[in-house]
């Protein structure tokens, strides 16, 4: 094949690609935080400078929008079931090749979505399946036959202890299936290097292995760079094809829109991870936008175009996976997770036009929940940003909110988020994702000596039962104590195997080959069912729960006789058990080696599966009835926080982010009338909340500005609200397309608002 | 030691004056609105009995929350002025703390407000019912002359005063008693602004709880349509109507 290369059709000044950037230190190393930091311009205005969509724009946005009802009908609209996914896997693939500036599809055609069987083959045929797709019989003899998966190996090494904690749902959402995602490559290493350079950088990495002994761990490394090093290959394949020449460094805005687009195009051509998060682009883009407009080769509506182009790219990104999955998960997220704003180690902030551009896709078209737009927000942003994200939330509730005070001191000035809530600095850290555990159901094991209080079955150590007629709240603590030592050991080593068989079968060579060598790893435990638990723990303390036994001595409810202190009303009574119970798993979870060494954090978030969890747990000691969704992340159970937003998120800022060091997820839901008389005003609170929240150290808020009626009347005529995106725990989802069950558990959370 | 009778506290946002505030909701009111969403703090019998010190310990402790959300606190109910001698204290001790301190009143018990109470709050918000004596009667039983005449004394004493007014269909809508109050409000330079509540039916759950008729249960709501011509007569006489 003849590639010819594209020409950028913005005209490119001179032959440097670097010329007119400053420093030293990132040209000598792969460094793109120190190239941000000696060439970026901050920006202290307003909002007023941002321009509208253009035509062109509009026109390759209700191409693609076009197809989107179709798509929601039938639930995936085509898939290539013959072709594994690989990063040269197929043709390239336009929306309108005549008017895209940014161009780049995972398969030849938008919407249409490849298989990646390396995770499971299972899974693949599941999906395939349940949308009317008939799996390729090659395929699955390829996969069946000669080439193990990923799912195959996990379950070689499950024990039958972690497949029954599996099957009960006290561990819950495993990656053992899916791509355990939550890995974010450095994509702007291709725009700044290019991978000529990238490739070199990896070689010598691997060279530096040459003289240690060939021990496991490092023959692994080796092997693990020799694919990096292919993987950065084919990435320049990949986008010759499209006819980019990523070799070389990006010499225009255009060209590193274009370059950091294709990079990650690749990562998500080659794994179907939970979370595909972006990174934080938008500054860094900002440094070629600013070179060209000041050299007056491109205009603000071309800037915005780049970027709305690019969003519109972001917006498409689309995965084979299960309706089980995503119903779990309220749609089909992909968790495009892109980083904004923060405040840089010497206290310039980061936000730059190109911030507020990336926040001004949500107007130029329309709100959506991708990409995933996180502002890392500081009480020391400027003003003109923090009104304007605080009106963005205000008119779209599109935008969550993660405390860049927790996060610099801790990753730096060049962190950003995976999927919902999990810091790592880009390019040095990754994590091996871990779902999380339900902390409710297993308060119910310590009463029942490890019998699920559903089916009776005997899945946790065998205890002693509780058997008194109240139940006492030393013993409880005692027993509950012994239980979730047992499930932090069974959690932990279930991970390991999990993380073991993915870099195994199904790694992550692009997103890894945009990281330096050696990486940073985390283990991410994660609780579930927090408020429902701590509000147990309080009411068996400070009021009497009475236990309502079966025949066969399974305590299947619990009478709550008087009033307790609940979590989430800025009460030490009851949010120090919540606390608790956070800093005592940690510690228990700590106690565990993890795969690679990864150091041990763990979240408080549920994503949207608290409706799942609650459906698989039953009758608990805090009066909540069996089947009742949990409260989202770390959030106050619903109805049960009577003071207020600010009381409400004031009990989850005591959680400390110390012992929750892959994010603390709070959800709030206000009415416009409870922020506020009228726009100007609701934004002008909105920031005062926000600033008072951080500075109090709350960590993540997820801020939704809606009423009732109007999400009752979606869920009546879903045709009138396409677009009604709503933040749900760490993400953002189309309100239509959660199943009845969670919309009717988004209606039924605490709305705060006016008397 | 000043004891008073709460309802309860909470911290919200945009509704009981600027910013995000302690809202200290108190017990007891002399009037009985029709539209009332707060029936559970009719009664000063009924009130949770706290110290002035124990309401000024909670509130110390959001205040940096609400500083940085640029609120203060609110005393609402209820009628504060019904409970002049724990409200002026409540209010005193947090103009000392330097908060900035709101009223939330019916003005009914205006009289009851010592000069002393008024320097130390920093904006009153005046609910004026009606501009007309007779449905003012109908609607909240009380007498409209002792609000009035209140709302003149703030302006004497240059008090910044936000007025509420509560808009009912068939009830606060006619044309006429708004401009006539809009043309009194326009004399007093004190009123910064005039917020138009549209009246709603939260409170319709608490009748229920309480056993207690709801008199407009069945009542029509106000459209935008209307909300915003009202807001309109208030602009024409040069108010700030939002």
């Amino acid at each position: 094949m003849t590639v010819t290369v594209r020409p950028s059709a913005d005209p490119r000044p001179t032959d440097s690609a670097w010329h007119g950037f400053t420093g030293e230190q990132w040209q000598q190393r792969i460094d793109v935080r120190a190239f941000i930091q000696a060439n970026y311009t901050p920006y202290e205005g307003d909002a007023a400078f941002l321009a509208g969509p253009t035509d062109r724009t509009l026109a390759v946005w209700n191409t693609v929008a076009a197809l989107f009802p179709e798509e929601r009908r039938k639930g995936v609209l085509d898939v290539d079931t013959a072709t594994p996914s690989t990063i040269t896997s197929h043709a390239p693939g336009y929306i309108d090749r005549d008017r895209e500036l940014i161009v780049g599809l995972q398969t030849d055609a938008p919407l249409k979505r490849a298989i990646m069987p390396n995770g499971g083959l299972r899974m693949v045929a599941n999906g395939l399946r349940a949308y009317g797709f008939t799996p390729d019989p090659f395929v699955t003899t390829v996969f069946g036959t000669y080439r193990k998966t990923h799912n195959d190996g996990v379950f070689d090494a499950y024990t039958p202890e972690m497949l029954r904690a599996r099957k009960a749902g006290i561990i819950t959402g495993l990656p053992d299936a899916y791509g355990r995602g939550r890995i974010i490559g450095d994509y702007r290493r291709v725009a700044l290097y290019g991978t000529g350079r990238l490739i070199e950088a990896k070689r010598a990495e691997r060279a530096r292995l040459d003289t240690r002994p060939s021990t496991p761990d490092v023959i692994r490394d080796r092997e693990e760079l020799a694919e990096q090093i292919r993987a950065l290959g084919e990435l320049e394949r990949m986008a010759a094809s499209y006819g980019c020449d990523v070799s070389r460094p990006a010499a225009t805005a255009h060209e590193a829109v274009q370059w950091l687009y294709l990079g990650f195009l690749a990562a998500v051509k080659e794994q179907n991870g939970a979370a595909m998060s972006l990174g934080r682009t938008s500054t860094f883009l900002d440094v070629y936008l600013q070179r060209d407009l000041g050299e007056g080769v491109i205009d603000e509506s071309r800037a915005q175009e780049l970027v709305d182009d690019f969003v519109i790219k972001l917006r498409i990104v689309r995965f084979l996976r299960t309706p089980e999955y995503d119903s779990l998960f309220s749609g089909d997220p992909t968790w495009v997770t892109e980083s904004i704003g923060g405040i840089g180690e010497d206290g310039r902030p980061l936000v730059t036009r190109t911030s507020f551009r990336f926040l001004r896709t949500l107007y130029n078209l329309g709100p959506a929940p991708e990409p995933n737009l996180t502002v890392l927000w500081s009480p020391r942003l400027p003003e003109g940003f923090k009104r304007f994200c605080a009106q963005v939330s205000v008119d779209t509730s599109s935008l969550q909110y993660e405390s860049d005070d927790l996060l610099r001191p801790r990753t730096g000035d060049d962190t950003a988020i995976a999927c919902c809530v999990s810091a790592m600095t880009v390019g040095r850290q990754m994590q091996f994702f871990g779902a999380r555990v339900n902390l409710a159901k297993a308060l119910l094991y310590a009463v029942n000596g490890g019998r699920d209080e559903m089916t009776g079955e005997q899945i946790g150590p065998p205890t002693a039962p509780l058997t008194g007629e109240y139940l006492d709240h030393d013993e409880l603590a005692t027993a509950y104590d012994t239980m979730l030592d047992w499930l932090a050991a069974t959690y932990v080593n279930a991970l390991n195997v999990i993380h073991c068989m993915h870099d195994k079968y199904a790694y992550e060579r692009i997103e890894m080959a945009l990281h330096d060598h050696p990486v940073h790893r985390t283990m991410a435990c994660g609780i579930a069912g927090l408020s429902v638990a701590a509000d147990s723990l309080s009411a068996v303390r400070y009021a009497r729960v009475r236990v309502v036994r079966d025949a066969t001595g399974l305590a299947v409810d619990y009478r709550v006789e008087g009033d307790y202190p609940s979590y989430g009303n800025d009460d030490d009574r009851a949010d120090s058990i919540a606390v608790g119970l956070v800093r005592s798993f940690m510690a228990k979870v700590r106690r565990h080696e993890t795969y690679r060494g990864a150091a041990h954090t763990q979240s408080v978030l549920t994503i949207t599966s608290n409706v799942v969890y609650g459906k698989h747990t039953g009758n608990t000691p805090d009066g909540r009835r069996a089947g009742t969704p949990f409260a989202p992340g770390a959030n106050p159970m619903n109805g049960r926080d009577h003071h207020g937003m600010a009381a409400s998120a004031l009990s989850v800022a005591k959680i400390p982010y110390d012992q929750a060091r892959d994010g603390i997820s709070l959800t709030s839901t206000v009415t416009p009338e409870g922020l506020g008389h009228d726009p100007a005003e609701r934004a002008g609170n909105l920031v005062g909340i926000l600033d008072a929240y951080t500075a109090a150290g709350g960590f993540h808020m997820n801020v939704n500005v809606l009423d009732r009626a109007t999400l009752r009347d979606a869920m009546e005529h879903p045709e009138k609200y396409p677009d009604l995106t709503i933040r749900v725990s760490g993400y953002a989802v189309n309100f239509v397309r959660l199943t009845r069950e969670q919309q009717l558990d988004v209606i039924n959370r605490t709305f705060h608002g006016a008397r | 030691m000043t004891t008073g009778r709460i309802h309860s506290w909470d911290l919200s946002t945009g509704v009981d004056g600027p910013g995000t505030r302690f809202v200290l909701f108190l017990n007891g009111c002399p009037l009985r609105c029709l539209y009332c969403a707060n029936p559970d703090t009719w009664h000063l019998r009924d009130g949770q009995p706290v110290t002035a010190d124990e309401v000024v310990t909670r509130i110390e402790r959001y205040r940096r929350f609400t500083d940085l959300a640029g609120g203060g606190v609110t005393l609402t109910g209820g009628e504060p002025l019904l409970q002049p001698v724990f409200t002026a204290e409540v209010l005193h001790r947090c103009k000392e703390l330097g908060l900035h301190t709101a009223l939330d009143t019916s003005g009914a018990l205006g009289r009851r407000a010592g000069d002393a109470l008024l320097a130390d709050t920093d904006l009153v918000l005046l609910d004026i019912k009606s501009f007309d004596a007779g449905v003012y009667r109908r609607l909240t039983g009380g007498r409209l002359a002792p609000t009035l005449d209140f709302a003149t004394r703030l302006h004497r004493l240059g008090v910044p005063t936000h007025v509420r007014y509560v808009l009912v269909p068939g009830w606060t809508d006619d044309p006429a008693h708004i401009d006539g109050l809009a043309g009194f409000l326009a004399e007093l330079d004190n009123v910064e602004r005039v917020d138009v509540l549209p009246f709603h039916k939260l409170g319709a759950p608490k009748y229920d709880a309480l056993g207690v008729p709801f008199p407009l249960r069945d009542g029509p709501l106000p459209d935008g349509a209307l909300v915003e011509r009202v807001r309109e007569q208030f602009r024409a006489h040069g108010l700030r109507a939002l």
